[in-house]
């Protein structure tokens, strides 16, 4: 056993683990935290993708004891005062159909995002190729990712509009 | 649901400490990197350690620089930032063109080099690509530093020349001038391991080969490689035949076994066409060719 201290959507959180458990079953189990799936168990599914550090991993596949320390965000730090544009692109765009994958995805897409503001579809598609969706096809997923883009992209451009002219102007 | 056997974790926060803790421990302690071959071997029991030292926090060993007239890579560097890297894809266009067909985008960001050199999976990409280029690791042990080349690193399927109480530190290229490299792999979907994979490497001198390398995987090419085929380009200047003469000779010198990947025949035929397609791809590039 041994005691992890992990920062979970900008809460501190900290348990005394088995040195084998795995970080998916932290966030589920340990914290409750269940929007994170866990699906094919093999680390190839994409379900279970939460960030590490800032970074898109799959959870099923690291350790609890690896987070030590590390901070990590699952879907339920997704929404801040309302949903993250990308969580509103899968409403919009009918992005979903079971579920199941649409965590993972939603993960996933928001770090492309916030890499890559404007993706093309097949930036899209190569961003989400380690997440698997058994239902939707994927046409509505790239089209729920665009519209986030194309809407953070309007509020950019709102907010620059309303910003003090510089002197360059 | 997979569990690993219980095993106990440790951090290493230095080289050193990864060492001393490895001596602590014995031969039933295992490095943890990404953890992406470990961990899922170890959630079916393919794999039992007792201890597992994670390297994660190595900051030193996660690096990719040029090192004299060496292109130098670290062993904790990962498989993202191997595809991103500005410098490796200024000398030599095979590391990206691999690295963008391995796994998927979620696994590259937690996969390292030296993890994947050390599963030493008969199907790994980068063990193709560092013996096309002729590499050479860099080992650590308690006792100091040694360095094998990547074409006598593997000692069979899932074992190489790291021994117990070692550390693979860093991996080690030539750099070339005049050079052209490509990376040809068929998956069956994406994200997959390879059917057949092949790299190369050739520099050109006016219109002679002065020298080439080949990396083959996935299809039980002895040492990730085809001797023969590179003895036969090299000297003579550039000429399709002899091309596909090279290809056919990486073809008939595997030896791919029959799985749900295929029959030993397709993948032979996979191995001619793709070293084909990679050789005249490199040729056309250390031509100054864009491809
Ligand atoms: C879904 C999926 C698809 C994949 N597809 C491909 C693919 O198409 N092509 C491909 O090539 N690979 C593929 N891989 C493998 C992936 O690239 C692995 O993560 C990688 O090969 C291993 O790197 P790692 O850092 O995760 O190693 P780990 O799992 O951490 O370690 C692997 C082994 O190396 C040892 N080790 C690690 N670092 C060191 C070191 N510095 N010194 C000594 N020993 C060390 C460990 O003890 C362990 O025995 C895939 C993996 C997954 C999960
Ligand atoms: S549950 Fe982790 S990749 Fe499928
Ligand atoms: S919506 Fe069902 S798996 Fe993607």
């Amino acid at each position: 056993m041994m005691k992890v201290q992990i920062e979970v959507n900008g809460k501190e959180t900290s348990a005394e683990v088995d040195d084998r458990l795995l970080l998916v079953h932290y966030l589920r189990n340990t914290l409750g935290l269940t929007g994170t799936h866990w699906g094919c168990d093999t680390s190839n599914c994409g379900a279970c993708a939460v960030w590490l550090d800032g970074i898109p991993v799959k959870s099923c596949t690291t350790l609890a004891a690896m987070a030590d320390g590390a901070s990590v965000r699952t879907v339920e730090g997704l929404e801040g005062d309302a949903l993250d544009p990308v969580q509103q692109g899968f409403i919009e765009e009918h992005g979903l159909q079971c579920g199941f994958c649409t965590p993972g995805m939603m993960m996933t897409a928001r770090a492309l995002l916030d890499q890559v503001p404007d993706p093309d579809e097949a930036t899209i598609r190569e961003a989400i190729s380690g997440n698997l969706c058994r239902c939707t096809g994927y046409e509505n997923i790239v089209r729920a990712i665009r519209w986030a883009a194309r809407h953070e992209a309007a509020a950019r451009e709102q907010q620059s509009a309303h910003e003090p002219q510089g002197a360059a102007l | 649901m997979q569990v690993p056997a219980p095993f106990t974790y440790e951090r290493a926060g230095s080289v050193d400490e990864a060492l001393s803790l490895l001596g602590r421990y014995g031969p039933e302690a295992r490095l943890v990197a990404g953890g992406h071959s470990l961990i899922p071997m170890m959630k079916l029991r393919l794999a039992r350690p007792e201890a597992l030292i994670d390297i994660n926090g190595l900051a030193e060993l996660d690096y990719i620089r040029v090192d004299g007239d060496h292109l130098a890579i670290g062993a904790l560097t990962r498989h993202a930032s191997v595809l991103d890297s500005p410098v490796l894809r200024e000398h030599y266009r095979i590391f990206a063109e691999a690295e963008r067909v391995i796994a998927d985008p979620l696994v590259r960001n937690r996969g390292t080099v030296g993890g994947s050199l050390c599963q030493a999976d008969p199907s790994e990409d980068l063990s193709a690509v560092f013996a096309a280029l002729r590499g050479e690791v860099v080992v650590r042990s308690a006792s100091g530093t040694r360095r094998v080349a990547l074409r006598e690193f593997h000692v069979g399927p899932y074992e190489t020349a790291v021994g117990d109480g070692e550390i693979l530190v860093e991996v080690r290229v030539p750099i070339r001038t005049s050079v052209g490299s490509a990376y040809e792999k068929v998956e069956r979907r994406a994200g997959d391991w390879s059917i057949a994979a092949v790299g190369a490497f050739v520099v050109l001198d006016g219109d002679v080969i002065s020298d080439v390398g080949i990396g083959i995987t996935a299809v039980g090419a002895e040492h990730f490689t085809c001797q023969a085929a590179e003895e036969l380009l090299l000297g003579s200047s550039v000429q399709d035949a002899l091309v596909e003469t090279a290809a056919a000779t990486c073809a008939a010198a595997c030896n791919p076994s029959v799985d749900q990947r295929g029959p030993e025949d397709y993948k032979r035929h996979l191995v001619s066409v793709l070293a084909s397609r990679a050789l005249h791809r490199s040729i056309s590039a250390a031509r100054g060719e864009v491809a």
